[in-house]
Parts: structure tokens; sequence; C-alpha cells
């Protein structure tokens, strides 16, 4: 749009030129190659899966006629109800896991590391940067039946038969993905605690706050922004995998994304998996906002 | 004292969640080089078997060689898109700047499958053949946003009136970008190179939907864990994308670092 409005401009050459010379068309000139590429690679892409979830698929053939019978299908059907609310369980008992275990340590890093703190949020980004599918099948190699876990307890006498609660199951996608999305946890809640003016602590001290009340009343209000990024990046992203559910989910750890993508394959329904994938970004896309409500308020109020 | 406490406790914490972190990583080296048919404890004993196996799978070869393909591809085509966003945001005010860049950015929080599976979509109703292109197409995707973090920080923390002296000095706009501009930013834009390549190197879900009938690396590596046989081999395989990936990352770190340098300022972090 940006582009085009650019090129709309009268086609006076010296017009031309001196609108190409201003500050805003220079940048929008420059920004437009990525920008098109993002529109016609994800905008337009995202605009044919909406489309999609109103036809029909007719065998090899889609239906074009407009119908809501994906949607009905896709709220109504017990199984994809089952999987939706499980993703979103699942996701949510990630997020809460993951951030409650990433603040301490951004909190150390961004308060109690003195030199080499690049080192230390270097050292915490490392395991992200490694392959995704890797990690997650070593967590099957350390929860599973004669798994690390299970003949570690075994070799210590702590039980005397394999532990088979461990593998195949939702506890089983919340401890994998707990780990995986840690880095992105920490970061944002480290830059939100770096941020924090150190003044505004003492002065919390100088006014008679233990470590205690201080942290509650002034480190925690103020590092909440951070809090709330840490959460929604790591929520929304969650609440779509597809790898760890197949592999450490068993039957009943499988997430909404396992069956999207059954039905963009082997059931070969693309507007049932479309209408899916849309409700799933829909539902995530509503408890976001309300999530940014709350970083709205928090940044209101502690600022 | 309390406070010389309370950092003790979590400098313990700290060196924990390490180990967390690390524990899947190093189990890695372990079972490549257990001289064993499944991947479980006690070890048996020490073997390169597996690697020399690798060394001999033709398929594995095939789907190497496709991935590094992928990922140089994507690397390209991401730090250029990377370079373009970037500078704009950084040295120009226009309208919507923000709005736009939000979106650019999408793919950093939008579930891989979603792009996956909408991209997918176009190509079957355009009537694309998928193939190892097709995979580039939706890599350059996730990659740009890594590549536009990097740069930002390095275009927004360039002196400009380095710039301008050389504007002063009679070099034109084309001149100056190229001669003073793009050299001041040459780390960060190694750095996003080496990020976009390790990211595509691993990325599962995009090429998992997209490619044709030629698998990258973590395509083939995904089809193999069905098979108990073939673990140990997949464990080399994966000690190996480890130590190429550390090695790729130790690089970028220290590009992204002397940019921050360069550039006068304390380093941003991804």
């Amino acid at each position: 749009m940006s582009r085009a409005d650019a090129g709309a401009m009268p086609a006076r050459p010296s017009g031309i030129r001196r609108l190409l010379r201003g500050e805003a068309a220079q940048g929008l000139v420059l920004v437009s190659p990525t920008f098109l590429y993002a529109l016609l690679l994800l905008a337009a892409p995202l605009t044919l899966v909406l489309l999609i979830s109103f036809w029909t698929q007719d065998y090899l053939e889609l239906d074009r006629t407009f119908t809501t019978a994906n949607y009905a299908e896709a709220w109504s059907d017990p199984l994809y109800r089952l999987l939706m609310g499980r993703s979103l369980v699942i996701s949510g008992v990630v997020t809460l896991t993951t951030v409650l275990l990433a603040y301490p340590i951004a909190y150390f890093v961004a308060f109690h590391v003195e030199r080499n703190k690049a080192l230390w949020i270097f050292l915490i980004t490392i395991p992200f940067w490694t392959s995704y599918l890797l990690r997650v099948f070593l967590w099957k190699v350390i929860l599973g039946y004669n798994g690390v876990l299970n003949s570690a307890l075994l070799g210590l006498g702590l039980v005397d038969q394999p532990l088979t609660f461990l593998l195949y199951n939702a506890n089983a996608v919340v401890i994998t993905l707990a780990h995986a999305w840690a880095p992105f946890a920490i970061l944002p809640i480290y830059v939100a605690l770096a941020k924090i003016d150190r003044s505004l602590l003492e002065a919390a001290e100088d006014l008679g706050d233990g470590p205690l009340r201080r942290f509650w009343r002034v480190t925690l209000p103020l590092s909440m922004p951070g809090v709330i990024a840490a959460a929604l990046i790591v929520f929304i992203p969650t609440v779509g995998d597809y790898v760890t559910p197949r592999l450490v989910g068993g039957t009943d750890g499988l997430m909404i994304a396992n069956m999207i993508q059954v039905q963009f394959g082997k059931a070969n329904n693309a507007p049932l998996g479309a209408a899916l994938a849309v409700s799933a970004m829909a539902i995530v896309a509503a408890i976001s906002l309300v999530f940014l409500w709350l970083n709205r308020r928090f940044t209101r109020g502690g600022g | 004292m309390a406070r010389a406490r309370g950092q003790g406790w979590l400098k313990g914490y700290a060196i924990g969640y390490l180990v967390f972190l690390y524990a899947p990583v190093f189990l890695l080296p372990i079972f490549a080089f257990n001289d064993s048919a499944i991947i479980a404890f006690p070890l048996s004993g020490f073997t390169t078997a597996n690697f020399q196996q690798l060394w001999a799978t033709d398929a594995m070869h095939g789907a190497l060689v496709n991935s590094l393909q992928v990922a140089v591809a994507a690397a390209v085509i991401s730090t250029l898109l990377g370079i373009c966003a970037a500078r704009a945001s950084a040295r120009y005010e226009f309208p919507g700047r923000r709005a736009i860049i939000g979106f650019i950015m999408l793919p950093l929080v939008l579930p891989e499958i979603i792009v996956a599976v909408a991209l997918l979509v176009v190509l079957v109703q355009l009537g694309f053949a998928l193939s190892l292109w097709t995979v580039v197409l939706g890599h350059v995707l996730v990659c740009t946003p890594f590549s536009i973090a990097i740069l930002s920080s390095a275009f927004q923390n360039m002196d400009r009136s380095l710039e301008e002296a050389s504007q002063d000095l009679g070099e034109g706009r084309m001149m100056t970008f190229l001669r003073v501009t793009l050299p001041l930013v040459t780390p960060g834009i190694v750095a996003s190179l080496l990020i976009g390549f390790t990211i595509s190197l691993d990325e599962f879900i995009i090429a998992f939907f997209l490619t044709g009938t030629e698998p990258t690396l973590p395509v083939y590596i995904w089809s193999q864990l069905r098979f108990t046989a073939k673990l140990p081999g997949v464990m080399a395989l994966g000690c190996l994308l480890l130590v190429l990936s550390l090695a790729l990352l130790c690089a970028a770190e220290y590009f992204r670092r002397r940019s921050a340098r360069q550039t006068g300022s304390s380093g941003g972090y991804l």
C-alpha cells in the first residue's frame, strides 16, 4: 500500500525526484522489498487459509461455495474440542512453569553478575540454537522406559521397576516444552530487570523496606512487562507445537497441531484443517490481547 | 550478610538451571560414541563405528547437500531483506513504520505450523511443485526477523556523523552507503548470515511441509527416528550437527560483539 502511494503521486520528473528525496519516501522505498516479501508470502497465504476454511473439500477439488460447516465441526466435534482444550492447558502450564523457573535466572544475571553478563546470556541461549528435533528426541531418551532417568533410579536402588508415567503423556510434553522455550522466557525478563533504575531500589531500602518487601513492591511490578512478554512469547508458539507432542506425547499428549497436520495430509481435508488452524489462532489471539491489556495496565501503573 | 546468602542461593540455582538446559545436549556425544544398538544406560563401550557408518550412508549425504543449499540461500536472502528493513527502520521516519516492521517480525511469534500450512496451501493452489526452493521461501520468512534484530542494533548504534562527513566530502548517497555505512555494519551482516544459516539448517516443521522429494537434514533425521536400529547413527549425526551449530554460533557471537565494539555500543541481545 505504501509503495503504491509513492507511485501514485504526480508523474512530473522533478516531483518524483523531490518525493524520493523526502525522508519518509526513502524509508518506504527501502523497507518495501522486505515488506512485499512478507505481504506475498505471509499475509496472502494467511488470507487464503482463512478463505479455504469457508470452503469444502470435494475429493481432489475444492468446492468454493461459502459454508461455515468446517467451523461447526471444529467447534462441536468432541475430539477437536478435546485437542484444543488440551493444547491450551498444556501451553498454559508450560508458560507458567517456564516463566517461574526463568525469573530467578534473569534476576541473578541482571543483579548479581557483575562481569561476564554477556557470557551468561550467551550460555543460556546456546541450547536454543541446537536442533529442536534432536533436543525433543533426547528427552524421549531421558524419560523412556529404558531411559536415562529410569536406569539411574534403578541403579541407585530408588525404585524397583522403571517408572512408566514419565513418557508418552502430557507431563512429558510439558517438561520438554518448558526446556525448549527457557531462553525465550529468560531474555525479556532479563531486559526488563536490567532497565530498572537502581536508585528506586535504594530508595525503597532507605524507606525501610526489607529485601522481600522491596522485591514485592518495587522490583516485581517494574519487571512485569518483561514477564508478560515472556509469557506471550512462550504461550503463542507452544499452542501450535507439532514435534514435541508427536515424539513424547503418546496418544494422551497429542495437541491441535498434530490434528491440523493430519487434516492437511492423510485426511486430505484442507478446509477443516484450515478451520482448526484459524480457530486455534483466534483463541490464542484473544488470550494474547488480554495479556497485552494487562501489560499496558502494569506499565502505566509502574511507569 | 543476608544479601550474600541470597546471592549464594541464586548462583546455585543458576548453575542447576544451566545443567537442566544442557542435560539433553550432553547426552548426544555420550550415545554417539557408545558401542550399543540401544540408546540406554549402562554404556557398553567406546566406538567410532556410528560415525563411520554415517560416512557410508548416501541418503544422508544427499540430505546434507540439500540442507546446505537451502541454508546458504535462506541466509543470503534473509540478510539482504534484513539489511533493507533494518536500515529503513533505523535511519528513516516513515508512516506506518511500527506496523510494517511489526508485521515483518510476526513469524517470530507465529507457530511454525501456521506459517508452513499457509505457504503449503498457496503453493498447492498456484500449482507450484514442492522443491528445495519452496523450503527456502519459508525459511527466509522465519530467518528475516532475526536478521533485522541483529542488523537494527548495528545500524542504530552507528555513528551518523561518519556518513555526514563522507557526504560533505563529496561522495554521493550510494557511494557513501557502499564505502562508509556497509563496512561499519559488516560484522553485523556476517552475524546475521551465520544465524540465518544456523536457523535454516536446524528448522524442521516448514521443511517437513514444503519439501518435495528431496529431504533436508532434519526431515531425513525425522524419517530415521522411527527405526530403532538407525538411532545410534542419528546420534552421531546429531553430534556433528551440534558441533557445527556451536562453531557457527561462536563465530556469530564474535562478529556481533565486534559489531557492537565498532559501532561504539555495549551490544544488544537477541
